[in-house]
């Protein structure tokens, strides 16, 4: 009688899953673009992706034993925000470099609006863009094979031809993380596979935005270009934003409706800031801006409760 | 006198318009580039306010109550547009730098609001007095917040390299973002800085001299709010008696 008159506030139903499990199994699934990265760009970038994740950690635990608060680096989220913040570093950046981009993700983004689960944008991607806008240089300068090139992506912007195979493959130039499409896209199914994000954002994202990138092409006059698709779909940080930073739990829609338009205005933002932009890359910018709007989205997405929302007959 | 002073003090540390007030935030963000163009919109924006408020006290038995805006506004205005020749005629570098910001100075809120909450109540001297505090506390807190954001946005003050040369610009803080990140770190260090003085203030470490009238207290962060008199003789017999009883029966401190 006693358990059954038990009253409580919801959630009613709780999982086993811990923070620390979701957070080890996207961290697992970012592996393969990891070690590719650190294969595809030798020593410089496992030390870069060390000093990003050690730096990440290490903020956190500081500015919580000083604040008073439990520390919760266990969770694993410091972790990843480091992780993803070295694979969308350059791999040739000075050791300073991530410590400040640590720094600026950890405490401004996360910790100082509340932690984990109260940051309004996401930590690694608010701090890239704070390094892009403040060393545009250094967070450009893209070497591969001691070689200084142009990304893929502004290869394309500036006209020239691209080759699609080694853009899926990743042996070009560009961060750490992102150029190995199918490196991503194996991380992404096993997401997808296990649960731990929702089709809803990457297919509408990848989908807005290959369906607008077409019509670009129709638009110019060049027909159903597949190439110019295919280049724009694996270059860049779109796999990387479109499977690892859209779906963050803590900046994206919770209702499958609004996850859906979440996919698709980051899609249209990322078109015309590719297109349209001044740099050749606008994956991150679209994807902070969407998380500033998440709340609206919410907002006007909310489901219907059961039994409301009928005509009324009087 | 004593209230000409407290006049100063309330406008420059105790209602500093930028960092108390939040007034004008227009202008502290987008002008506050470099130290010098702090300093210039900060002076430039006291001369006004000090001539606008002078100005106001002056009519303020003339002006009607219903048009007292527009009034205020034809006052300022004018004021603006001397400032602002004067500006492009001796110190072009500085009229091309605040560009567009001169002209907004008309709908300063600091401007308005001192005249609306101040001038048009007080005498000439006083509201002279209070746009001189007003005026130098603005200016304070846009060139602190333009140092700032140029020390670390360029490496320099007023123009004067400080940084190492390998130090690396962190652009951001001399664009739109940065101003605010600065704002920020300085109202919230001084948020703190306040606090731990009122904390001092309820417990009784700063004195009350409310014997001598409120006026003249040093103590500025109370003004007869936090506590009375009686208020702290009372707070302190009771912190003697703990002590006391503390010691009567030190093994119940536990």
């Amino acid at each position: 009688m006693e358990q059954t008159m038990k009253i409580s506030s919801s959630p009613h139903i709780r999982d086993k899953e811990t923070t620390a499990n979701i957070m080890g199994q996207v961290i697992v699934a970012l592996m393969p673009a990891t070690i590719f990265g650190i294969y595809n760009f030798g020593i410089k970038a496992f030390i870069t992706i060390l000093i990003t994740v050690i730096s990440c950690v290490v903020f956190e635990a500081c500015y919580q034993k000083n604040m008073g608060q439990k520390v919760t680096v266990k969770d694993l989220s410091a972790v990843l925000t480091g992780l993803l913040l070295a694979l969308n570093l350059p791999p040739d950046v000075p050791f300073w470099l991530p410590v400040l981009g640590s720094f600026f993700a950890i405490i401004v983004v996360k910790q100082l609006f509340g932690g984990l689960g109260q940051n309004f944008m996401n930590p690694a991607l608010g701090a890239r863009c704070f390094l892009l806008i403040s060393f545009t240089g250094r967070m450009t300068a893209f070497t591969y094979d001691a070689v200084t090139t142009a990304t893929p992506l502004a290869s394309l912007k500036a006209g020239e031809s691209v080759d699609v195979m080694s853009m899926f493959l990743g042996t070009t130039a560009g961060t750490i993380g992102e150029t190995s499409a199918v490196a991503l896209l194996i991380g992404g199914l096993f997401l997808l596979a296990t649960g731990i994000i929702n089709y809803r954002i990457p297919v509408f994202y990848l989908g807005s935005f290959a369906v607008f990138i077409l019509l670009y092409g129709l638009a110019q006059g060049r027909g159903i270009d597949i190439s110019f698709l295919m280049a724009h779909l694996f270059g860049g940080g779109l796999m990387l934003g479109a499977f690892f930073m859209a779906t963050d739990y803590v900046t994206s829609p919770i209702t499958p409706n609004g996850r859906i338009l979440f996919g698709i205005l980051l899609g249209v933002l990322t078109f015309l800031f590719r297109i349209f932009g001044g740099s050749a890359e606008g994956v991150s910018y679209a994807i902070i801006i969407g998380n500033l709007l998440v709340p609206l989205i919410e907002r006007i997405t909310v489901p219907k409760a059961f039994g409301k929302g009928a005509v009324k007959h009087e | 006198m004593n209230k000409t002073w407290e006049r100063l003090k309330c406008g420059m540390v105790t209602e500093n318009p930028t960092f108390v007030q939040m007034l004008g935030m227009c202008p502290t963000m987008a002008v506050t580039t470099s130290a010098i163009n702090g300093l210039g919109m900060g002076l430039t924006t006291t001369v006004i306010l000090i001539l606008s408020n002078m100005m106001i006290s002056a009519l303020r038995k003339v002006i009607p109550d219903k048009v007292r805006i527009p009034a205020y506004i034809v006052v300022v205005a004018s004021f603006v547009t001397i400032v602002q020749f004067l500006l492009e005629g001796f110190v072009p570098s500085l009229y091309d730098s605040l560009g567009i910001y001169i002209p907004l100075i008309v709908v300063n809120c600091i401007i308005l609001g001192r005249a609306e909450s101040y001038a048009s109540k007080n005498n000439i001297w006083l509201s002279m007095f209070d746009g001189i505090g007003m005026g130098l506390g603005f200016t304070v807190g846009l060139t602190a917040i333009g140092i700032f954001r140029e020390l670390f946005g360029s490496g320099s003050i007023f123009g004067l390299r400080f940084m190492p040369k390998s130090y690396e610009p962190v652009t951001i803080l001399i664009l739109a973002p940065g101003a605010f990140f600065v704002l920020a770190c300085i109202v919230a260090v001084q948020n703190k800085v306040r606090k731990y003085k009122e904390d001092d203030v309820k417990k009784g470490v700063l004195f009350c001299e409310k014997e001598n009238g409120c006026e003249v207290c040093t103590n500025g962060m109370c003004k007869g709010k936090l506590f009375t008199a009686e208020s702290v003789a009372r707070e302190k017999e009771e912190a003697d008696n703990a002590r006391k009883e503390k010691q009567k029966n030190p093994s119940e401190k536990m």
